[in-house]
């Protein structure tokens, strides 16, 4: 058996003691790039509705873009998920038995009720006036696609296009509190797990939820940084750095709220507050001390607040902003590591740590992971090709 | 369709669900043979500690009976070996795992006390299991055993990381979550626990809950009693007596 013996490899490489069946790390990197996928998702979207709820003027240019982010990442989210099941054929079972108890059993609703209600439609109203226009203008595939995509609609009368602004504006304040909970509620599937003292904090969802906000604003900083000279337009710095100056706020929120955690946890010093120093000091030094906190985020925070103190010039701001975000990314990616796999690494027993080899190939291997994580930018490229975030005179004028 | 037709196929749908809903206790009832009714029922296992001789026939006994896969990783039932030295180290392992470590490691005079604990899954009455199984595979029966219905079980181990007593394993054939049943298929014709028969010191009893007269029922007015990590309000029905302090 190729399983056992992969197990027995594992299995020398224990310190003190585990349980017998714990050996085997059962969520592996799939569950680690899933809420690091949602929480991009819900960043995202918050950065969108600055623009529409919150009236943020300079953050217009990134509006749609985080939008269509965030749609391109919610469509793939649900993949990794369905990969890692053991029986995958029977995932449907979440949808038609569901056990109302269960935090897990409402991914499904949850998911379909920000897919459906919040993302498409607010979408759809978005895009619905510029849709007819490029219909009527278009040949061919395309005038049809757009034809099809805008159910059809035909009208761009003032009226109509007040109320599809007004329906955005309502879809967005109906969004806000979905974007916390499909993120929120990601954070709630770990933190209610009692046996877990890694996991188990009313402070889960709650981190969960700003760090998916810093992670979906830096997303969509990179990717209007990187996109905007693509195609050979000027990126517009005021705009740039209002996304910074929120990315900045965020990560100083986050920051204290993961700070205020580990100070509870160290002062109330519980049971396990033993295996768990020596799992942060050990196994999780790396990704949680160096990747998560020192270059995930005081390093980006010292470089924003370098950047806010001293009037930098403008190349030389894109070029930090550009580091920052990248690391910001690294440092998300990072804390949901060391939350799916910091949480299996300890034995419930609190007497040992285990360990977990990420193999390369394979569904739960680590190419797998990246795929994963590289199909939402392919779908974010078709998404942009077929609804274009910015009109060519505006790409012209910035 | 108006309002009439409607209900009528809300209702309809409400009844289908209904259906698929029942599957797992039709699963269950599957197992249970004519002349038995759970309802007369509450199952529970008493452990005495002091009488376990880490002999580990409980553990094969479990893995024939139950077609667990042998290698040391899948267990229904384990047992602990505890050695609290004179300055209060302790060392714990699993017997039988291959990784024992030498017994003359432990020089006698520095071994404070030692013991065996035989561990499975707690068949809590307040099972974190059966709160977060998405889909209700895992599920509480009438006479108050945690089963697992293998054929709808999702496998996306939520389970396993909901149990604090590292109870529960995914199945490397199957690959549905997997514990101990009690071995729920002998309940149901009157026969014991695999486990409970073979153990040569009956360390472990089993028995009813609730009647006085049964194994179990003396067992728990005889012995002080503890269970494991009780602050997690599990409620489990492994009863140990004689458990000591270090054990968690």
């Amino acid at each position: 058996m190729e399983a056992a013996h992969g197990l027995s490899e594992l299995s020398k490489q224990v310190v003190g003691f585990i349980y017998p069946n714990e050996i085997e790390i059962h969520w592996s990197i799939l569950i680690v790039v899933y809420p690091y996928i949602t929480g991009l998702v819900a960043g995202a979207f918050i950065l969108a509705s600055l623009v529409k709820v919150f009236n943020v003027k300079e953050l217009q240019p990134t509006y749609r873009l985080a939008l269509l982010t965030a749609l391109a990442f919610l469509l793939i989210a649900p993949l990794p998920l369905q990969l890692h099941l053991g029986q995958p054929t029977r995932s449907y079972e979440m949808f038609l038995t569901p056990n109302l108890a269960s935090a897990m059993a409402m991914f499904g609703f949850v998911y379909l009720w920000y897919l459906m209600l919040v993302l498409l439609l607010e979408i759809w109203f978005e895009y619905r006036r510029d849709m007819v226009v490029w219909s009527r203008e278009e040949t061919g595939l395309r005038k049809w696609l757009h034809k099809v995509l805008s159910l059809f609609s035909t009208d761009i009368s003032e009226k109509a296009v007040a109320f599809d602004q007004k329906t955005v504006k309502i879809i967005t304040i109906i969004g806000i509190p979905s974007a916390f909970l499909l993120h929120g509620y990601v954070g709630f599937i770990f933190g209610s797990i009692k046996a877990n003292p890694w996991w188990s904090s009313v402070m889960m969802p709650i981190v969960f939820l700003f760090s998916a906000i810093v992670s979906g604003i830096a997303i969509v900083m990179l990717l209007y940084m990187i996109i905007i000279p693509l195609r050979g337009a000027k990126i517009d710095m005021k705009c740039l750095d209002k996304i910074a100056s929120f990315l900045f706020y965020a990560v100083i929120v986050d920051f204290s709220i993961e700070v205020l955690d580990f100070i509870h946890r160290l002062y109330e010093s519980e049971e396990s507050i033993k295996i768990l120093s020596q799992l942060v000091d050990t196994k999780l030094f790396m990704s949680l001390v160096v990747l998560q906190v020192l270059l995930g985020m005081l390093l980006p925070l010292g470089i924003m607040i370098v950047i806010k103190i001293f009037r930098l010039h403008e190349e030389l701001r894109k070029l930090l902003y550009f580091v920052s975000a990248v690391l910001i990314q690294l440092g998300i990616f990072s804390t949901r590591w060391n939350v799916v796999i910091g949480g299996q690494l300890f034995s419930k027993s609190f007497r040992g740590l285990t360990t977990y080899k990420l193999e390369l190939t394979g569904i739960e291997g680590f190419l797998m992971a990246l795929a994963l994580l590289i199909i939402p930018f392919i779908v974010l490229a078709i998404l942009i090709k077929i609804l274009p975030p910015w009109k060519k005179e505006e790409l012209a004028g910035q | 369709m108006d309002r009439r037709d409607f209900l009528k196929n809300l209702g309809l749908c409400i009844f289908s669900g209904g259906i698929i809903g029942g599957l797992s206790a039709d699963a269950w009832a599957k197992l249970i043979h004519k002349d038995y009714d759970p309802a007369k029922h509450y199952y529970g296992m008493g452990i005495d500690i002091d009488k376990c001789i880490g002999c580990g026939r409980c553990m094969q006994a479990c893995k024939t009976e139950n077609d667990v896969p042998i290698a040391p990783f899948y267990f229904r039932t384990w047992v602990e070996r505890y050695v609290i030295r004179t300055d209060h180290s302790v060392s714990v392992n699993t017997i039988n795992m291959g990784v024992d470590e030498p017994s003359d490691l432990f020089i006698e005079r520095d071994v404070l006390r030692s013991f065996f604990v035989p561990k499975l899954c707690n068949q809590c009455d307040h099972p974190p299991c059966v709160q977060v199984c998405p889909v209700g595979a895992t599920f509480k029966t009438d006479d108050g055993v945690i089963l697992v219905d293998s054929k709808r079980c999702i496998g996306c181990r939520y389970c396993i990381q909901a149990c604090p007593y590292g109870a529960r394993f995914l199945h490397p054939q199957t690959r549905v979550a997997d514990k101990c049943t009690f071995c729920y298929h002998r309940l149901v014709r009157g026969m014991l626990p695999a486990c409970v028969e073979v153990c040569p010191k009956q360390a472990r009893v089993f028995g009813d809950t609730k009647s006085f007269a049964s194994p179990l029922g003396r067992f728990v007015r005889m012995n002080k009693i503890h269970v494991l990590k009780p602050y997690l309000n599990t409620e489990p029905k492994v009863y140990y007596a004689n458990l000591d302090g270090e054990v968690n």
